[in-house]
């Protein structure tokens, strides 16, 4: 079953650009110039239930407008949006009940006024009963380690105190589809584990769908399988993760470190192999073909010199996605 | 509903956690009713009263149009337009409530909070200082109060228009200023509107402002009678009424033309 059936979207944005001096404020008073600019250009999606989706893209690729339109905060310009069979915009405080959002960059909760207080209020506004609040809350509260915070002020908390105080408020009325929008910028490897496991869990435990954005792509790596690639408003790649990175890079690098300088010509050359030095006693190998070639480059290579140390790197898929961004996907 | 008894109470509790603001707010009005009790003194002179009025209902009417004001008025336009302005209104249009419903409740609870700590104890000081007349009819308190609602009514509803206006122009500081002295000159607050040119008076009774201030004021004083109390609560229950009309419709309109600023 698709929690989220998006066809054909666009967005577009009008820009006013002013004209420079007075006399071009002047004209700006009655003719203005503006610009469209196609955040979301056209872009097409499915997702099904209980699937965890990273959704990955450069700085204004379009990635927050997408959400907005999910969400139902922005009008799209054109195409066809249905969530949890809904659609967003029309059906606003019907649908909104049935999601979950967090902005990483914006509060939810109430400045002024205590954690606690947020929760109570939006426990009202979702008219979740004592019952299912205590059974539900108790355990994320437990999770997130957030029990001493909640009768803090919200403007008295850290960043990474405040980030899961904010996962728990959209999580109150244990919603089935959770938009996360830089859900971990700026936290610390602690929190953001904690926080990457518990998104696991609520996944396992209810089949809560999980649209997620971010920019650290170790977060995509522990818990989105699908990754979907937007580029200028328009999707680039839409699958598996790891198909991605055999998509993007083919073979591997070894670096072999030996135990005295080593030049040039003391060093084994096949076809497909690349040598580059990095410093005098350590060369990397680009390898150019299958783990049969990489296997056969080593035995060579150490039969001929004595060494210190051999490590094969695996491409990191920051590296590869650092390289579509740069190149384009044309690449893979 | 008992979500917007609980959004009354979180403001309540927002108005507590900042109350110090309010002890200025108090010294504030003291110094404005004051003032205006000796410049009505001595416009007054020797007459014993002007335009249906006596000094004493004078003083009285200042009095408690100050003391309403604390009541009815808020600041949600501003809020609203900072809440545009920044983006914060994206994290409203995830809610699965009204918007401006939710902003009435907020804007109500802070009136609740000015009304007892503010209205309720700065008219018993004023009363101490200044010669005050205090009705002793039970239904001139009675329409007071229902007036005193509408008031905050009418208010709440210009505010709202004003604020939904920032949807579109999205600089309206300017507007928001200038509705805030149209209100204080034509809702009674400065002068009651009796005191004005009989052309301007006709003006005003085309126009939403005096059911914010002089009805509720006229009314405590008793410069309202009999039939008169009755239809000047009628014709602010007509402008709640009315002002209902522009709302929905700007809203809907803004809901569409709505651009989230900002990441
Ligand atoms: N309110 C707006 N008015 C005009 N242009 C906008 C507006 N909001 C976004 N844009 C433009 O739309 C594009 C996409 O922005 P968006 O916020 O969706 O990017 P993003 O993928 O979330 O980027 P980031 O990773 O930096 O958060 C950007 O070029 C941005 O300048
Ligand atoms: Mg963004």
């Amino acid at each position: 079953m698709n929690v989220i059936e998006v066809q054909n979207l666009r967005k577009e944005f009008k820009s006013y650009s002013s004209r420079s001096g007075l006399s071009g404020a002047f004209r700006d008073l009655f003719t203005r110039n503006y610009k469209t600019l196609a955040a979301v250009d056209d872009i097409s999606l499915n997702i099904k239930q209980g699937e965890m989706v990273g959704y990955i893209g450069e700085n204004g690729a379009g990635k927050s407008t997408t959400i907005k339109m999910l969400t139902g905060i922005l009008t799209p310009t054109s195409g066809s949006i249905v969530v949890n069979g809904m659609n967003p915009h029309k059906q606003r405080e019907e649908f909104v009940r049935t999601i979950g959002v967090v902005f990483g960059q914006r509060s939810q909760l109430w400045w002024d006024i205590a954690v606690q207080e947020s929760f109570r209020l939006l426990k009202k506004v979702y008219r979740v009963s004592d019952e299912d609040y205590n059974r539900h809350m108790g355990h994320v509260i437990e999770t997130l380690e957030i029990g001493p915070l909640l009768d803090k002020p919200v403007r008295k908390l850290s960043l990474g105190q405040r980030m899961r105080c904010e996962l728990a408020a959209a999580l109150i009325h244990n919603p089935p589809l959770l938009f996360l929008d830089e859900p971990t910028i700026g936290l610390d490897v602690l929190v953001k584990l904690k926080i990457r496991k518990f998104l696991k869990e609520i996944n396992e435990q209810y089949k809560t769908t999980i649209l997620l954005t971010t920019h650290d792509l170790t977060d995509i790596e522990a818990l989105c399988e699908r990754v979907v690639l937007l580029d200028e408003g328009k999707i680039i790649y839409d699958g598996k993760l790891n198909q991605l990175q055999s998509q993007a890079v083919e073979g591997k690098q070894v670096e072999f470190e030996f135990l005295t300088e080593i030049a040039k010509n003391n060093l084994v050359f096949l076809p497909n192999v690349q040598w580059e030095q990095k410093d005098a006693t350590t060369w990397l190998a680009h390898v150019n073909g299958d783990e049969r070639l990489v296997s056969q480059l080593i035995s060579l290579v150490v039969q001929k010199n004595p060494i210190k140390n051999v490590r094969i790197n695996e491409v990191s898929t920051e590296e590869i996605v650092r390289k579509i961004y740069e190149e384009g996907m044309a690449l893979a | 509903m008992s979500m917007y008894l609980e959004m009354i109470r979180v403001r309540f509790l927002m108005m507590l956690a900042y109350r110090t603001n309010y002890y200025s707010g108090i010294l504030i009005y003291s110094i404005n009713i004051g003032a205006y009790y000796f410049l009505w003194s001595a416009i007054y002179g020797n007459n014993e009263e002007i335009q249906g009025l006596s000094v004493l209902q004078m003083t009285t009417y200042v009095a408690v149009a100050w003391m309403a004001r604390a009541f009815y008025f808020n600041n949600i336009d501003r809020e609203i337009a900072a809440e545009i302005k920044d983006g914060k209104v994206a994290i409203e249009m995830i809610r699965p409530y009204n918007y401006l419903g939710m902003k009435t409740m907020q804007a109500l609870g802070e009136g609740i909070f000015r009304l007892l700590f503010f209205s309720v104890p700065g008219m018993i000081i004023v009363a101490l200082v200044f010669p005050i007349s205090f009705s002793a009819n039970l239904s001139t308190w009675l329409f007071f109060f229902v007036s005193l609602v509408f008031s905050f009514i009418v208010n709440t509803q210009i505010n709202l228009l004003t604020g939904i206006m920032s949807f579109f122009l999205f600089n309206n500081t300017g507007l928001i200023r200038a509705k805030r002295v149209v209100i204080d000159l034509f809702s009674g607050l400065l002068l009651p509107i009796s005191f004005y040119p009989l052309w301007a008076q006709t003006v005003m009774t085309y126009l939403p402002f005096q059911a914010i201030s002089y009805i509720p004021s006229m009314i405590f004083t008793e410069g309202f009678v009999g039939k008169e109390i009755f239809n000047a609560v009628l014709l602010q229950a007509f402008w709640a009424l009315i002002l209902l009309i522009p709302i929905r419709l700007l809203w809907s309109l803004a809901k569409k033309q709505l651009i989230v600023q900002g990441g």
